[in-house]
């Protein structure tokens, strides 16, 4: 691919974290880089090894395929490759390729010379994953309480994983996650329609038949200033939403590592420390 | 001044202050146990510390001798014996010790007897016992489906109290303030006999005295006009399960796969023992708790006047097989596990002091309807 004229200024050497000037390249658009280059490999590798044991298994049906993690009677140990070893190592691989992906993040931003929060972001989602199939199972004692490969088997796991705990809709944590979630997207869809409200004007009032200015963000605040008395302002809803999404995933991984290594019951009895307050009880 | 900051950081610290201390959060090791396939979240994590509380709270008394089973019959030696005579007379003595030690330890004998006339059946408690011995006598040989060879005896539930500690009665609390939340349904208030969720608070009474249907899978990806269920009735099933999980300590996977919650073949077998447990609570609500109603006095029923009532947890008390399995049963064998007479005298005619005959009125219509030889695929719920 053509590299285009102003992008000469942007792709500069160096920022590396790793390897100095070792795969300090492009590849058409694509920066390489040394974890470019350990993501391709885990990548390949945890998708090989899919595939593989799809290929052991009993269907190729897309939906049922399923590689799932050991018996719990193997707790923290290796299991054969059958019986839950592929689980271990694909999900080494699917770290190692998180994790490259992320540091490949971080190298871009060197290069660039702006902030980290890209790659900050999306450590989040890797924190998330690394709590389910890591860190919870870590602390329950058994790699088998990690989540199956597969596209039904994962759902059927929340599903069963859920009602391990009577109601998960009372689980305080996954209430906050929740409510991130949808704040998250009411956010986004309040940015994106008035971005595209002040950039799609219509036509003008002034003169019929003729497209109005494009307004700029004064208009935008003043919309919200008008309809709640406030208006972030247009740094403030990036900051904003990106709290609200990072909120969401990390409040995710706190709702399911609480259920089972700090919690046991149903989670509608958790609430009984707020139904025994001494104010009403 | 702008005080709404300090204050509204003050109560949110205090509650969450709260929920971390008075919530009791369990810390790492977890004990789990594996029910499926693996990767399929079907595992029963618990507690240790509550287990270990669990077990010490469930150790089973010892039989206080062994019974002769040879010599003369009770009914032949004592008076108004009306459903243990068959038994040797040391067989009925040992009984009579182990049942004061099971339900009155601390009354002695005086909490069903007259010491002056053993044989008067002048306290309620005396009318009553003899029902739950019967009651208990058809627990062992009609509804092993559930109870199995292990059986119950009167200690399954009493645990050395008068009232088993889990029961439960109608619950209308708190009254509604005014006529506009009147119909609620039960729901939107604390339902203690439902896991204390917001649930319907009166399940079990539509599930475990009526026999409502408890069904509400739909089989038909849309509504086909057939299964009239909605959420309400949703709302009421999942009541009822929750007071099942409950009372067992156990999860909804130990008796489902959530995948499919209505389907047998994906279920644990564990799902038939309770589906015969259901309708066995039931039988004992319906054929003998409610019937003695006019024998017991105001201070034996619930806050709405109706009798206290057989759950769950009544036997399970949070365990999922009630004393982890040990079986009572097999020192009380011509006593409790096998049936005596079973008519049913007539209740409404009770006066204390007069004996009451047994068979005095056909038994009660619901008596033995419920039997457990249906398979629970082809029955209704």
């Amino acid at each position: 691919m053509a590299l285009l004229s102003f992008e000469r200024k942007y792709r500069v050497r160096g920022g590396t974290l790793i390897g100095g000037d070792l795969f300090d390249f492009w590849v058409g658009p694509f920066y390489v880089g040394f974890f470019g280059v350990t993501t391709a490999f885990f990548s390949a590798l945890g998708t090989a090894l899919i595939v593989y044991g799809a290929a052991l298994g009993p269907t190729w049906n897309i939906w049922r395929i399923s590689i799932a993690p050991p018996d719990l009677s193997y707790g923290l140990a290796l299991a054969p490759l059958m019986e839950g070893g592929l689980w271990q190592i694909i999900t080494i691989c699917a770290l190692g390729a998180f994790i490259s992906w992320a540091l490949r993040e971080v190298e871009i931003c060197r290069k660039l010379g702006i902030g980290y929060h890209v790659p900050f972001a999306f450590s989040f989602a890797i924190f998330a994953y690394a709590t389910l199939v890591v860190f919870r199972p870590l602390l329950l004692g058994a790699w088998g309480h990690g989540f199956p490969y597969g596209i039904f088997s994962h759902l059927d796991w929340v599903s069963n994983v859920g009602y391990q705990y009577l109601h998960f809709h009372y689980n305080p944590a996954h209430m906050i996650a929740v409510s991130f979630f949808f704040t998250t997207t009411l956010a986004l869809a309040l940015h994106g329609g008035l971005i595209l409200s002040a950039s799609n004007p219509g036509e003008s009032r002034d003169e019929p038949g003729k497209q109005a200015e494009v307004k700029t963000p004064e208009y935008e605040d003043t919309f919200f200033r008008d309809i709640i008395g406030y208006s972030i302002g247009t740094l403030g809803i990036h900051r904003l939403g990106l709290i609200l999404a990072l909120n969401a995933g990390f409040w995710s991984a706190v709702c399911i590592v609480i259920s089972g290594p700090f919690w046991n019951k149903g989670w509608p009895q958790w609430w009984s420390w707020w139904l025994d307050l001494p104010i009403w009880s | 001044m702008r005080l709404w900051l300090p204050f509204a950081v003050s109560a949110g610290s205090l509650l969450a202050i709260a929920s971390f201390v008075g919530a009791g959060w369990d810390a790492p090791p977890v004990e789990t146990t594996q029910t499926g396939y693996r990767g399929t979240g079907m595992y029963l994590s618990q507690d240790i510390e509550n287990q270990a509380a669990l077990k010490a709270a469930s150790t089973v008394p010892e039989a206080p001798w062994e019974a002769d089973p040879e010599g003369d019959r009770a009914g032949d030696i004592y008076e108004n014996v009306q459903v243990l005579g068959d038994l040797s007379d040391d067989q009925f003595n040992q009984f009579m010790a182990s049942i004061t030690a099971w339900v009155s330890p601390e009354e002695g004998c005086n909490y069903c007897h007259n010491p002056e006339n053993m044989a008067s059946d002048e306290l309620y408690q005396k009318v009553v016992s003899r029902r739950m011995i019967q009651m208990t006598q058809a627990i062992n040989v009609d509804w092993q489906a559930h109870v199995a060879a292990t059986g119950v005896t009167c200690y399954t539930c009493h645990r050395g109290q008068n009232i088993p500690a889990e029961v439960w009665s109608r619950d209308l609390s708190p009254k509604p303030a005014s006529a506009a939340t009147l119909v609620r349904g039960g729901q939107n208030v604390v339902a203690e006999n439902a896991g204390r969720t917001s649930m319907p608070q009166n399940a079990l009474e539509a599930y475990l005295l009526n026999d409502t249907p408890i069904r509400v899978t739909p089989l038909t990806a849309l509504p086909s006009g057939n299964n009239p269920t909605g959420v309400k009735e949703t709302e009421q099933t999942w009541a009822l399960m929750m007071h099942m999980s409950e009372s067992l300590g156990v999860n909804c996977t130990t008796c489902h796969n959530s995948r499919a919650f209505n389907d047998w073949d994906q279920s644990p077998p564990q799902r038939v023992t309770a589906w015969h447990g259901i309708r066995m609570t039931r039988d004992l609500n319906m054929s003998y708790m409610e019937g003695l109603s006019p024998v017991l006095p105001d201070n034996r029923k619930g806050p709405e006047g109706d009798v206290l009532k057989v759950g769950c947890a009544t036997c399970h008390n949070g365990v999922q097989k009630p004393l982890y399995g040990v079986s009572m049963l097999k020192d009380y064998l011509d006593s409790l596990a096998r049936k005596g007479p079973a008519d049913v005298p007539d209740y409404d005619s009770y006066e204390p002091g007069e004996t009451l005959r047994l068979g005095a009125t056909p038994a009660l219509p619901g008596n033995g309807k419920l039997a457990a030889n249906a398979s629970p695929a082809v029955q209704g719920n």
